[in-house]
């Protein structure tokens, strides 16, 4: 086996980008591979349930996973996650609007050569 | 005969966007040639509101009040090249706006300019409040109590080609959905039928990767080190190029900086939508579960594949609420045993606030540990430990119906430079009135969208 095949536990900020937007009190979460060899890794490891957890602070309510397997990008619809919407909030980020780097902080494992900062890998 | 394709330009993403982003975009259509527009979105759920109660206090304005700013700097370029705008700026009242449009016009020197409204988002003159109240709110908001400020209704794209044919050089829009403001010149130029569905759909998605302006040109999206994008502080407004058969490609202005990218354009592509096969908007529910998404060449990708589906039976209406005071007061302790202070300051500030025999909510940050990504209970931050010495600033904000109360908790912030803890600096604390809006689907019956020039005063 070699190095970049050898499998390391890195935040999902490694492997892929996204981006919030909100309406009412639900926001959306895409999440975009950087290399389409990632996909199927993320289909697996990135279920509705996991994060719905991930989300548990925030009160998250249902969450809906939608998948576009050919650009390919995944996009979460989760409720209840502003905690009142963008007019009842008591939080400071009302929109949601930094939460797409929460959700790219959960953990997942991949081969090294996914990672774009392999250094980061934390321990599984 | 060589085949059309129109060029749209965005110069604004919302109301607080850069006054200057039109110039580059500007500059950059007048020196192409064929149809060529410029829109503005400017109009947030709530800043309707807020439009609507500037209105009540004086009936001449309720326009976008950064039309004159961000309009003013391009109004002789896109009048003598031919460039048509289209914009939401007319906020609560468009009718207001153009006329301040034409006066901008006297004043640059500008005689011959047309400007057209198109009406009939407001549904408070069609329906009443008992109406309006009875259709139960979507997307998992109560119908809010409070006093009814507003209620518009996004309006489609056919009463903008509707004013494009009128001879219209500038469009003033209310509510009416953003991606409209890109669909609306389309089906002008092309004769588009709503019939031909892919096309509406294709129309419809150009809109929806402008409307948010640099969000498709690498603003909101810049991460150092992961997504870079290049001379960052002039990033360029998008401009799409589409041609008949519904093929959209996204470049941006011209000398400026920023990055189009398959990235940008997938990130903005999802960008506030739910189910990517049925995006809902007033003319065509439009899927882009089938969308490709292809770099053509520097800060240029061509998109093609979008699906559309017949257009809902409904359309969607903000309803805008007065939704009481917002209290906020901020305060940092910095240095050795910072955060022990830090938390003993919040200790105060739940004793003082209890003191003055309140049961508002009160929510306590403390930014530094983990704060935004926090719920209201602060359970993240008390998962872990945090360094003692550091920097940590207390945020607490509260929410309810009495100006005088929201004041009274956040001067309590204020208070503890003398009466809390040591060294306790950077006070920042205020109070906001609120909107409270949701959302209703109204019968398309009730509403009637029109165009229609509008005359200046005495020139």
């Amino acid at each position: 086996m070699s190095t970049s095949d050898r499998i390391i536990r890195v935040p999902l900020h490694e492997v892929a980008h996204g981006r919030t937007g909100d309406k009412g009190n639900r926001v959306n979460i895409s999440v975009i591979p950087y290399q389409d060899e990632a996909w199927p890794l993320l289909l697996e490891q990135l279920t509705p349930e996991r994060v719905k957890a991930w989300f548990a602070a925030k009160g998250a309510g249902t969450v809906v996973r939608y998948e576009l397997a050919n650009l390919p990008a995944m996009n979460f619809v989760i409720d209840d996650v502003l905690q009142g919407g963008v007019n009842g909030a008591l939080n400071l980020d009302g929109h949601g609007k930094s939460l797409a780097f929460h959700l790219l902080s959960i953990p997942v494992d991949v081969p090294e050569r996914l990672a774009l900062h392999p250094e980061k890998a934390q321990r599984r | 005969m060589t085949a059309k394709t129109v060029h749209i330009g965005c110069g604004a993403g919302f109301a607080g966007d850069r006054w200057d982003a039109a110039v580059p975009v500007v500059a950059t259509l007048a020196s192409r040639s064929g149809p060529r527009y410029l829109m503005y979105e400017t109009l947030a759920e709530r800043t309707l509101a807020l439009a609507q109660q500037a209105k009540i206090e004086n009936p001449a304005v309720g326009y976008s009040p950064y039309l004159e700013r961000i309009l003013r700097p391009v109004l002789k370029t896109v009048k003598s090249h031919g460039i048509r705008v289209v914009s939401n700026f007319g906020a609560a009242n468009p009718l207001g706006g153009a006329l301040k449009i034409l006066e901008m016009a006297g004043e640059e020197g500008i005689s011959d300019l047309k400007v057209a409204v198109v009406e009939g988002d407001d549904l408070t003159t069609v329906m009443t409040e008992a109406d309006i109240r009875s259709h139960a709110p979507v997307e998992g908001i109560a119908m809010p109590e409070g006093r009814l400020v507003a209620a518009n209704v996004y309006l489609g794209a056919q009463a903008i080609a509707d004013a494009l044919a009128l001879g219209a050089d500038i469009v003033v829009v209310g509510r009416c959905a953003d991606p409209a403001l890109a669909l609306g010149p389309l089906l002008h130029e092309f004769g588009w039928s709503f019939d031909e569905l892919d096309r509406i759909a294709a129309g419809t998605m150009a809109g929806h990767l402008l409307e948010c302006g640099a969000q498709v040109t690498g603003g909101y999206f810049a991460d150092p080190g992961y997504k870079d994008v290049p001379d960052f502080g002039h990033v360029g407004f998008p401009i799409a190029e589409i041609d008949a058969d519904g093929t959209v490609v996204i470049g941006k202005a011209e000398d400026t900086g920023g990055l189009v990218s398959s990235r940008t354009v997938k990130e903005q592509l999802l960008y506030e939508m739910h189910d990517p096969s049925a995006y809902l908007t007033p003319d065509v529910t439009l899927d882009i579960s089938g969308v490709r998404v292809e770099e053509i060449g520097p800060d240029r990708v061509r998109i093609t594949g979008a699906r559309g589906k017949s257009k809902p039976p409904t359309l969607k209406a903000t309803i805008s609420f007065e939704g009481g005071w917002l209290g906020e007061g901020e305060i940092t302790y910095a240095g050795p045993n910072a955060r022990r202070r830090a938390e003993l300051a919040i200790e105060v500030l739940k004793t003082r606030v209890r003191d003055l025999g309140t049961n508002w909510p009160l929510r306590f940050d403390l930014i530094g540990t983990v704060a935004t990504f926090d719920g209201d209970d602060g359970d993240l931050r008390r998962g872990r430990d945090w360094p003692d010495d550091g920097e940590y600033r207390v945020r607490m904000a509260t929410h309810g119906g009495d100006k005088k109360m929201a004041q009274w908790i956040a001067d309590e912030v204020l208070a503890l430079y003398c009466s809390g803890p040591a060294g306790g600096a950077g006070v920042r604390h205020r109070i906001a009135p609120q909107v409270t809006t949701a959302s209703i689907l109204v019968d398309r019956s009730r509403v009637k969208a029109s165009a229609r020039l509008v005359e200046g005063t005495a020139s």
